[in-house]
C-alpha cells in the first residue's frame, strides 16, 4: 500500500516539477499514439465502409479476416514489423527499424483492424433502407457516405476510443520496433517496463498513473462528444 | 375541351432481373403530369422495384426511362434526374437528428441557401401538420409524426414526381385516415404527380384518379379507378379489387353488347362483347347486389332476380357480407338497418336481384 501512495505522490510530484524526461516521453506517447490512431480512423473507417455497403466474392472471409485482426497480438505485430523493416528485410532501406516512425507503423497495424470491425459494425447496423432513402433525396455518394458516418456517430467515436485505446497501452510491438532509446523512442508503456524490470517501481507506478490518467482525459473528452450528440 | 394529358415519364420495354430472375417487366408504361396513379398489389407483385427503378435506385437489365421526354437512364443524369424526384418509403428512415434537419437534409444536399431551407422547412412541415415539432428529436415522435415529417422532407423539395411507397402500411387506423387526408391536400394543393403503392384498394380509391394493379413484375392493368374496379381484366385483378363473386358460364345469346350465359341452371345477363358458346368468367361486385324479401310481387325491374339461401352474414365493422347460393356462390353486403329491416338470418331464403350491367365478363384468354 505504501508503494501505491509513494508512487501516486512521485507521480503528481513528476508532473507538477514539469520533469523534462518524463514531459518527452508522455509527449512522444500522444504523439505516435495519436498520429496512429488518426491515420488507422481514415484507413479503418474507408474500408469498414467499404467492406459495410458492398457485396462482393469472399466477403464473408474479408469480414472474419477483419473480427481475427481485432485481437493481434501486440508482439505479432511487432515480430513482423520488425522483420519487414529489418535491414535485409523488404522495407529495409528505409531505416526506419527503431525510430518512433516504425512504432506508429506497429501501431497503425494493431488499431486499423479495431477500427475496421466496429465501423463495419456500426455501418451494417444502419437501416438497409437508410442508404437507398439518402439517395433518393438526390445525394451524392460521398454526400450519402457522409450522412451514413454522421448517423453511426456514436459506434464510430467508440471505435476512436478503441484505437487509441488499443495503441497507447500496448507495449510488446512498441519495444520491439522502437527499441525503447532513450530521448527519441521511449514511450510511457515502454518507460514503465523498464522501470519495473529494473526494481524502480516508485517510477514505475508514476508513468503508469501518468498513462492512465492521459487514457481518461481523452477517454472522458469522446465520451461526452458521444454522450452530448445521443441527446440531440 | 381539355388539352391532352402531357406524359411525365414514360417506360417502354424496362427489365430487371435479381439473381438472374425477372423481377420487373414493364413493356409500357406512362404517367401523366399531375396526376396520381395508385398502384396495387399483393406482396411480392413487384411494386417497390418499380419504384426503385423508377427513381434510379437499380439499374434495369434493359429498357427506356423516359422523363419529359429525356432519356434519364444515361449514368451523368442519374443524380440530377433524382433530385427532381422523391420517394418516401414505408418505413419512415429518419435521420438521428431534429425533426428540422430531417425535413431540411434534402435541401442542404442541394446547397440550397438557409433562408430558403428555413422557409421551404416551415412551409411543407405546416402543410403535414408538424410544425410545432420542429426542435423535437426525431426519436422521440410517434409512428404518424414520423411518416408526417418523412412526408413533408419529400415534399420540401418540391419533386416533380413523388414516389410513396405503402407510406400508411405501419400506421394505426385513425392515424392513417387523417394523413390520406392530409396527402390528398397536399397532393392538390401542390400538384405533384404522384404514384402511391399500397395494399389497400379504399386507400387507393381515395387518392388516386388512376390506378394500375401489378403481380409477379408485371402491370395487370391500368385505367380510371372505376374502370378497374368494375371492369378487371381477369381473375386475379378481380380478386384484387374486392370482387368476391366470380363464377363460370356458358354465352348462350349474345347482341348488340349485352349477353345470357347458363350458370347452375340459372340465366344471367350481362353487358359485354362475348361469343355464343364461348366460357366466360363472370363478377358481380358485392356492392352491386341487392336483398330483398322472397315474397310475391317483390321481383324488381333490374334483368337478374335469383332465389338464394344466407349461408353465412359476416360482421364487417360499418357493414355485413352475406354469403349466399343460388345454385353458386356470391357474395352481397348489406348495412346494418337492411339487416333488422329485412330481418336477415344465416339459413333464410331471400331474392337476390343485380343489374345487367353490374356483370363484367372476363373472357378466358385474356
Amino acid at each position: 500500500m505504501d508503494l501505491i501512495i509513494s508512487g501516486l505522490g512521485k507521480a503528481f510530484r513528476l508532473l507538477l516539477s514539469l520533469d523534462q524526461e518524463v514531459l518527452a516521453i508522455t509527449w512522444l506517447s500522444l504523439k505516435v499514439s495519436g498520429l496512429a490512431t488518426v491515420i488507422s480512423l481514415l484507413l479503418g473507417i474507408s474500408f469498414g465502409t467499404t467492406v459495410a455497403l458492398t457485396t462482393f466474392p469472399g466477403r464473408n472471409l474479408v469480414v472474419s479476416l477483419i473480427n481475427t485482426g481485432m485481437a493481434l497480438p501486440p508482439v505479432v505485430v511487432g515480430l513482423f514489423v520488425t522483420i519487414f523493416l529489418w535491414r535485409n528485410g523488404p522495407l529495409g532501406f528505409m531505416g526506419l527499424l527503431y525510430t518512433p516512425a516504425a512504432m506508429i507503423i506497429a501501431q497503425i497495424v494493431i488499431a486499423t483492424p479495431i477500427v475496421t470491425g466496429i465501423s463495419l459494425a456500426a455501418m451494417q447496423s444502419l437501416p438497409e433502407k437508410l442508404r437507398l432513402q439518402i439517395l433518393a433525396l438526390g445525394a451524392t455518394r460521398l454526400q450519402m457516405l457522409w450522412l451514413l458516418m454522421r448517423e453511426a456517430r456514436l459506434p464510430l467515436l467508440a471505435a476512436v476510443m478503441a484505437g487509441f485505446g488499443g495503441v497507447i497501452s500496448e507495449v510488446g510491438a512498441s519495444i520491439m520496433v522502437g527499441g525503447n532509446i532513450k530521448g527519441y523512442s521511449r514511450v510511457l508503456t515502454t518507460a514503465t517496463v523498464m522501470e519495473t524490470s529494473r526494481g524502480n517501481f516508485e517510477m514505475a507506478m508514476a508513468l503508469g498513473i501518468i498513462l492512465l490518467f492521459f487514457i481518461f482525459l481523452i477517454n472522458a473528452i469522446l465520451s461526452r462528444i458521444q454522450q452530448q450528440t445521443k441527446v440531440r | 375541351m381539355s388539352p391532352p394529358p402531357v406524359s411525365i415519364l414514360t417506360i417502354k420495354n424496362l427489365l430487371v432481373e435479381r439473381g438472374g430472375a425477372r423481377v420487373l417487366d414493364i413493356p409500357a408504361f406512362s404517367l401523366s403530369e399531375g396526376e396520381t396513379l395508385a398502384i396495387i398489389g399483393p406482396n411480392g407483385a413487384g411494386k417497390t422495384t418499380f419504384f426503385l427503378a423508377i427513381a434510379r435506385l437499380l439499374d434495369p437489365v434493359r429498357g427506356t426511362l423516359l422523363f419529359k421526354g429525356q432519356d434519364v437512364l444515361r449514368p451523368e443524369l442519374t443524380i440530377s434526374y433524382r433530385r427532381r424526384l422523391a420517394m418516401v418509403f414505408q418505413d419512415p428512415l429518419l435521420l438521428n437528428t431534429t425533426v428540422f434537419h430531417n425535413v431540411a437534409v434534402g435541401l442542404k444536399i442541394r446547397h440550397l441557401p438557409k433562408q430558403e431551407i428555413a422557409r421551404r422547412v416551415a412551409r411543407y412541415a405546416d402543410m403535414m401538420r408538424i410544425g410545432h415539432l420542429l426542435n423535437r428529436s426525431a426519436k422521440s415522435l410517434s409512428g404518424g409524426e414520423a411518416q408526417r415529417t418523412n412526408l413533408a422532407r419529400a415534399f420540401a423539395t418540391e419533386p416533380e414526381i413523388i414516389l410513396l411507397d405503402e407510406p400508411f402500411a405501419n400506421l394505426d387506423a385513425p392515424s392513417r385516415d387523417t394523413l390520406i387526408e392530409d396527402l390528398r391536400l397536399v397532393l392538390g394543393q401542390t400538384g405533384t404527380t404522384a404514384i402511391v403503392a399500397t395494399h389497400d384498394r379504399l386507400e387507393a380509391l381515395r387518392l388516386a384518379d388512376r390506378l394500375a394493379v401489378m403481380n409477379e413484375g408485371h402491370i395487370v392493368q391500368t385505367g380510371a379507378c372505376q374502370e378497374v374496379m368494375n371492369h378487371p381484366a381477369n381473375e386475379l385483378v378481380a380478386s384484387f379489387v374486392g370482387i368476391e363473386t366470380l363464377f363460370p358460364g356458358i354465352v348462350q345469346k349474345a347482341s348488340g353488347g349485352t349477353f345470357t350465359v347458363e350458370v347452375a341452371g340459372q340465366k344471367i345477363e350481362g353487358i359485354g362483347e362475348v361469343a355464343v358458346g364461348e366460357t366466360i368468367i363472370c363478377c358481380v361486385r358485392p356492392e352491386n347486389v341487392i336483398i330483398s324479401r322472397r315474397e310475391a310481387g317483390t321481383e324488381t325491374s333490374v334483368r337478374n332476380n335469383l332465389p338464394a339461401m344466407i349461408i353465412k352474414i359476416i360482421p364487417q365493422g360499418p357493414y355485413f357480407k352475406l354469403q349466399l347460393d343460388c345454385g353458386f356462390f356470391l357474395t352481397a353486403y348489406v348495412m346494418p338497418q337492411s339487416l333488422e329491416n329485412l330481418a336477415l338470418k344465416e339459413g333464410k331464403r331471400v331474392n337476390l336481384s343485380f343489374k345487367a350491367t353490374a356483370v363484367h365478363a372476363i373472357r378466358r384468354g385474356k
